[in-house]
């Protein structure tokens, strides 16, 4: 097979992969946003400067995908009134945390190295979020 | 795995497609809303996911990651923190795809430093910008990727300290 041929078929092979997550995600949003008042979903996630950004963080790092998701659901929530910092810390814990992923990352790259590299990600997730809406709140 | 991941993510949506027709049999009203919902995000989200899908295909085209990251090894000073920071940006693909090449180039003396860096870096994806500034904007997607490039070479300097003094 041809090289651009192979780099094109990975690229739809990597959305592909992401679809029924995707999709799937989507429905969920749709559903909550049908059946729960926004209110009540922003709500769950707070605006307090604590609280809000380590909510985000844990559901980052349950949640694991294609970063392409996060940005969806992060965007979505958004719009819901979700504050900037909780859904900064879900985006950067999606990607950098990974509960799912742990045992495999133990067992290839050792536990002590995969336990303290998730730890300081998941802080790291809360400090980046707030720098990041302090950041663009000031630009 | 990764058979077993995207068959979890099929078991994922048949789930919530169950949840649909449980509240369609209770509510027809509340599922009809929710389906059109959702059609109407997907709408804007599909010139989107074609702009990702060419912009993957580019760079799966252009840059070799795999030839980049053997370039991390001992000693490789500056130049090692550039080519883990890089490399973790352009890298494709699941996160447990990469970790049998980090775990041998652990074993060949790379830094663990090196290698929380290149991981903590595929949070920044080039090809999907264009998604992050259509749902946040140009000065948000900005912020985020030097905030989240930065944060990466705290993580990698943090992770290596932590380890040490465990020891």
């Amino acid at each position: 097979m041809n090289r651009k041929k192979e780099a094109l078929l990975k690229a739809v092979k990597s959305i592909w992969n992401s679809l029924p997550i995707l999709i799937g995600m989507v429905l969920l949003i749709s559903l909550a946003k049908t059946c729960i008042p926004t209110k009540t979903i922003t709500s769950l996630f707070t605006d307090n400067q604590i609280i809000g950004p380590v909510t985000g963080s844990i559901l980052g790092s349950i949640f694991a995908g294609n970063p392409i998701t996060s940005y969806i659901v992060g965007g979505e929530l958004l719009k819901q009134g979700v504050g900037l910092i909780t859904v900064t810390a879900f985006l950067l814990a999606w990607v950098t945390v990974g509960i799912v992923q742990l045992p495999a990352e133990a067992i290839l790259l050792g536990k002590k190295f995969a336990f303290t590299r998730n730890a300081v990600a998941f802080l790291l997730s809360i400090a980046g979020a707030l720098l990041t809406a302090g950041l663009v709140s000031v630009i | 795995m990764t058979s077993e991941k995207s068959r979890a993510g099929w078991y994922f949506l048949i789930t919530v497609v169950l949840l649909y027709l449980l509240v369609f049999t209770f509510s027809p009203e509340t599922g009809s809303n929710a389906v059109l919902f959702t059609g109407s995000i997907f709408v804007q989200l599909i010139p989107m996911i074609l702009l990702i899908i060419g912009l993957t295909a580019l760079m799966n085209y252009y840059v070799k990651p795999k030839t980049l990251v053997n370039h991390m090894g001992k000693g490789s000073g500056i130049k090692g923190w550039i080519i883990a920071t890089a490399s973790g940006i352009i890298s494709t693909g699941p996160i447990y795809m990469w970790y049998p090449l980090l775990s041998e180039l652990k074993n060949h003396g790379v830094r663990n430093a090196l290698i929380a860096s290149f991981l903590y870096n595929r949070a920044v994806k080039i090809p999907l910008l264009p998604l992050l500034v259509f749902y946040f904007g140009v000065k948000y997607a900005m912020v985020l990727t030097i905030v989240t490039v930065s944060l990466s070479i705290i993580a990698g300097w943090l992770t290596e300290k932590i380890i040490e003094v465990i020891k």
